[in-house]
């Protein structure tokens, strides 16, 4: 790249017809670069979690790995569940199921903007015709206890990314900071393929012999039939119960001699998704909904301390048989070669 | 002296943090170096969203300091000698000095402290200022427990072309930058600050000044409006922001979609503003909104922007579309109609729904409403419309247009009236041919059925008996339901519209006296509730309006609004009047004036009376400025004081001054007696200048008194009745305010 501007360079004007570029990625083909992408840079590469989230942060991978001493890199695609935005597919822009990619890497490299840019340039955004700015956001999860400080990051004027130094995650102050990149892949996908409703996305690009599929062939129904049930026929006593009977469950295995923190999470999770029902059904309160929320955030702060106590504890564990071996004088000859090697 | 240039440099820093962030660091640092003795010059600092850069002269050593240290005196035992000569770091007592005063020879240790290199000193000092660095939030990264607003990338620390050794966070300093992400990357090794600003103004493609960056942006943004025939809405606060966005800012101007405009200009700009971060454009000749925009990008892309413009379009679009939808939907009912829904917002737990709090502040604006020139039921009316718009989406969605929605919507749904009345036959019918054309011209919405809505603002019924509003009465219910929130602070306007003014003084009446009672008081710092903002609203719309009221007469009605386990008003007058006493010293008017009038202060005379608690100390500090009045407070001074002393020796006397024999004491006896009288009379006709001249008149009297009686006669009679004069005066004077408080 090389423009000459100097100051009296700086121009101004007025738009043109710039239209859908035939080269730009599909929705599985932006997923795909994505992925090989942060497989690169060394991330572990996962697949969504299968229990109903309302966002990427809540997968466990995200929530209690960002916990703890131990470093981890990850990413992964995943559908989140929002039933209030329901629009019975009838808005462009709004899913009550759509497509967040996480990236976690933990502890942040000094360099994570850099990679984040490089990702925007590995989809095929041109960062010399588009404005990419990092716009002060900090985030919160009052659910899950997390907040953090970060930005949006915009490409012309529209949010593209989610970026954010985690914290504190289940209400507990990290060891390690965790860098956290959330890509909205559907509106990624419209901005990169340059169309202005969801529905017409391609989904895949065509081949020889058989035609692309849209983003509307593949979910539109979903969000017809979803936001029916979502609005019309989600049974609220029986939601009531179901939550009842996920925060039970949860604290039952929280309450265990050892605990298990991972189950526990999930049915935090599922309670979460069903409060996130019963909104949608206009059925809480302002009151209740903190009420609500405040059992959530209990359930998932119990979870993220029982996690990070057991993870101390298998630590411990793992110095006091090192330190039982070295008495046993089976010393490791390890750190010796290395020092031969350094010279 | 040497040049010192300093760079922090980091991750986008929030635009809003970075002026206050540059104060801090060009504070402490000039700070810091003074202490450690070196003098600064020429300090210059400079922000934007990647770097902080504090540039200075000083010296290259802080100066060599002799410090003398006073010893015991010559002889003294050893034990003394020794505990000195250890606290001054010396060996033997011949390495100290001796000096002689008054008392004798005493010995004197003379330290000397060598200067200290300014690298050491910077060494020491920038850690220091950025481990506590006042960010409003801060954030670790990484493995490190450093604490900065983003992470922290590098430093530069050059002191006269020499890397000062400086680490902090894991980051040592060095001599090398970054320049614009796009345009301008580096890595740019730098000498000095001609050879850094010249590097990043050049090849690195960084304006380093933010105010050179605004200037540049207004400049091109103006340019390129009236290049088009079209006129900038001027926004400091936003240039400021933009100008925190970019290191190389460039203005474009975008288009939208023209249909756009049919939403309300308070909407557009919102969206464009708090959103999108664009200013609005205006049509030079009408200043109506154009459908442009001014984005301002922090790079020049090779098409001239027009990528980063449609973008920035589309965005706008989808925003506005939003917003038109809320529009409609929100279109869908009259204003009123929204009441009901207002149950179902909380104002707070303790006090109800926004609905039960526009019920209080319905019956409020009733009751005070005649006080204020307003008419009861239009007051009561109004104030229940003020609250309706929260529950509109456009209000949920734009909260800062609350009041304005409502407004919009009340003018909206009487402009539909107004043209469905005349017309409703007429509208069921087809359109004649030319009814067509009256009927858009007369409609600025264009195509919106005119005659879908019920319209009951038309023919309200206020309390029960059915009255037709005026065009008046319709201004001053859409201007209410507007101003009722103001004044939102101290540079707001404050409402002049009576039935604005009863709504307005009830909500922050209501809100006040419902704090009181659940106990959720401003204290120090917090006041979540802005309590206090609703208290000086309350004062200035009173004061600038010039109305009388009992404040305290509102509070008991709203009191016995609340369910009766909320009690306790307590001190919620003396919280107005401390606010009011904030007010008037912002005004200029002197604090010690002010509380010789509310030290006077009583539910008989002033009491909750805003206005006339006003007029009083604004005679009084007229007078005191007076050169009758400076005298008469000397004089007044004086008999204090010899009051003050005798009551010291013993109680006075008791009762009022009898006619003395004596000329000069008659003649103060007399002067007080008639100014008693004349003082009580202005008082009662609220004539403060008057009681003040009044007071003024005694002036003479007391002064010659002074001059040639004694007061503390030898006949104890005499000496009395003089002290009995003493305190008539003091009487007499503290019945406009306690001059013992004012100094002078």
């Amino acid at each position: 790249m090389s423009t000459n501007s100097t100051k009296s360079d700086i121009r101004t004007a007025t738009p043109t017809a710039n239209e859908n570029t035939p080269s730009s990625l599909s929705f599985q083909g932006l997923i795909l670069t994505l992925q090989k992408y942060w497989a690169d840079q060394g991330c572990v590469i996962l697949q969504p979690f299968d229990t109903e989230v309302g966002a990427g942060t809540l997968h466990p991978a995200t929530v209690l790995r960002s916990l703890g001493p131990k470093p981890w890199n990850v990413a992964y695609v995943q559908p989140s569940r929002r039933p209030a935005d329901g629009r019975y597919g009838e808005n462009p822009n709004r899913l009550q199921h759509y497509y967040q990619f996480q990236v976690i890497m933990k502890p942040n490299p000094k360099n994570l903007q850099d990679l984040y840019l490089g990702s925007l340039d590995a989809i095929g955004i041109d960062r010399d015709q588009h404005d990419i700015r990092f716009v002060e956001d900090d985030w919160e999860n009052p659910t899950v206890g997390a907040w953090g400080l970060g930005w949006e990051v915009w490409c012309d004027g529209m949010e593209v990314s989610q970026y954010t130094y985690f914290q504190q995650v289940g209400g507990l102050d990290l060891e390690l900071v965790s860098g956290e990149l959330t890509y909205g892949l559907e509106r990624l996908a419209m901005y990169v393929q340059g169309v202005d409703n969801v529905y017409d996305l391609r989904f895949n690009d065509a081949t020889e012999d058989r035609p692309s599929v849209s983003y509307g062939e593949v979910f539109h129904q979903n969000e017809v039939q979803q936001s029916t049930y979502n609005f019309e026929h989600a049974d609220i006593d029986k939601i009531r119960q179901k939550f009842e009977y996920a925060e039970e469950e949860c604290q039952y295995l929280l309450g265990l001699e050892p605990p298990l923190p991972l189950p526990a999470y999930e049915h935090a999770l599922k309670a979460s998704h069903l409060f996130n029902l019963l909104d949608a059904r206009g059925v809480v309160s302002p009151t209740q909904r903190q009420e609500y929320i405040k059992r959530v955030r209990d359930l998932a702060k119990g979870c993220a301390e029982a996690h990070v106590a057991l993870e101390k504890r298998d630590l411990e564990k793992l110095e006091m048989e090192k330190a039982k071996s070295r008495k046993a004088g089976l010393t490791s000859s390890v750190p010796k070669l290395a020092s031969i090697e350094d010279l | 002296m040497a040049e010192l240039l300093f760079e922090i440099f980091c991750e986008e820093i929030p635009a809003r943090m970075q002026v206050r962030a540059g104060q801090d660091l060009e504070k402490a640092m000039t700070t810091g170096l003074n202490a450690a003795g070196l003098s600064v010059d020429d300090v210059r600092v400079f922000t934007g969203p990647r770097r902080l850069v504090y540039v200075a002269d000083i010296p290259l050593q802080s100066p060599d300091i002799e410090e003398e240290r006073k010893g015991p005196r010559v002889g003294s035992p050893q034990q003394a000698l020794a505990g000195f000569l250890r606290g001054a770091g010396l060996t033997d007592i011949s390495q100290a000095e001796t000096r002689s005063d008054k008392k004798g020879e005493h010995y004197v240790a003379v330290i000397k402290k060598e200067g200290v290199s300014s690298h050491e000193i910077l060494s020491d000092l920038i850690p220091n200022i950025m481990n506590k660095f006042p960010w409003p939030k801060s954030m670790k990264s990484g493995e490190s427990a450093f604490r900065w607003v983003r992470p922290l990338q590098s430093m530069i620390c050059l002191l006269n072309e020499v890397v000062v050794l400086v680490e902090v966070g894991g980051v040592t300093a060095g001599n090398v930058t970054e320049g614009h992400r796009r345009h301008g990357a580096g890595p740019f090794t730098v000498t000095n600050f001609e050879n850094y600003k010249s590097v990043l103004e050049g090849e690195g493609h960084v304006i380093l000044d933010a105010k050179e960056r605004e200037a540049l942006i207004l400049r091109d943004a103006k340019a390129a409006c009236e290049a088009k025939g079209l006129e900038l809405v001027e926004d400091a606060g936003l240039l400021s922001e933009v100008a925190g966005l970019a290191e190389w800012p460039v203005v474009i101007l975008g288009k939208m979609d023209p249909s756009f405009l049919e939403l309300p200009s308070e909407v557009i700009r919102l969206s464009m503003r708090t959103h999108q971060k664009y200013f609005a454009v205006r049509k030079a000749e009408t200043g109506q909104l154009a459908p442009n925009f001014i984005v301002v990008a922090n790079q020049s892309a090779p098409d001239g922007g027009a990528a980063i413009a449609q973008g920035n379009s589309r965005v706008l679009s989808a925003r506005l579309a939003d917003a038109q939808f809320f529009q409609s939907e929100d279109a869908k009912k009259n204003l009123i109609e929204y009441y009901d829904k207002l149950d179902t917002v909380v104002f707070h737990k303790k006090l109800g729904s926004i609905r039960d709090k526009a019920e209080r502040v319905s019956a409020l604006a009733k009751a005070i409403a005649p006080k204020v020139g307003a008419d009861a039921e239009l007051a009561a009316h109004a104030a229940k419309l003020a609250k309706c718009d929260l529950v509109t989406q456009t209000v949920i969605e734009f909260t800062s247009l609350q009041g304005q929605i409502g407004r919009l919507m009340y003018e909206r749904a009487l402009r539909d009236a107004a043209i469905a009345a005349p017309q409703g036959e007429v509208s069921a019918k087809p359109h004649p041919k030319d009814g067509v054309a009256v009927d858009s011209k007369s409609h600025p919405e264009g195509g919106v059925a005119v005659d879908s809505k019920p319209h009951p603002e038309d023919g309200v019924a206020v309390d029960s008996k059915e009255r037709k509003l005026s065009a008046e009465d319709h201004a001053s219910i859409a201007v209410a339901i507007e101003d009722h929130y103001k004044p939102q602070g101290p540079s707001d306007s404050v409402p002049t519209d009576p039935v604005a003014i009863a709504v307005a003084l009830a909500d922050k009446v209501d809100s006040l006296v419902g704090f009181w009672a659940i106990d959720e008081k401003p204290t120090g710092s917090k006041d979540p509730f802005a309590l206090r903002r609703a208290a000086l609203g309350i004062v200035r719309i009173v004061l600038e309006n010039d109305k009388r009221l009992k404040i305290s007469a509102f509070i008991d009605f709203t009191r016995d609004h609340f369910p009766s386990s909320l009690s306790s008003e307590d001190n919620l007058i003396a919280f107005i009047l401390d606010r009011l006493k904030t007010y008037l010293r912002d005004q200029g008017l002197r604090h010690d004036v002010i509380d010789s009038v509310y030290a006077q202060n009583n539910s008989t005379r002033g009491g909750d009376d805003l206005v006339d608690i006003v007029n009083r100390i604004k005679a009084v500090q007229a007078f005191i400025d007076s050169q009758d009045g400076a005298n008469l407070l000397a004089g007044y001074k004086r008999a204090a004081n010899i009051l003050k002393a005798e009551q010291k020796k013993g109680a006075l006397p008791d009762g009022r001054a009898r006619a003395p024999h004596e000329a000069k004491s008659r003649a103060l006896f007399t002067a007080l007696q008639s100014t008693d009288g004349t003082i009580d009379a202005r008082l009662q006709a609220e004539d403060y200048v008057g009681a003040m001249a009044a007071l003024a008149g005694l002036r003479r009297p007391i002064d010659e008194f002074f001059m040639d009686v004694q007061v503390i006669a030898d006949d104890t009679a005499v000496k009395e009745n003089n002290l009995r004069l003493l305190k008539d005066i003091r009487d007499t004077a503290q019945k406009i305010a306690n001059f013992d408080l004012i100094s002078g």
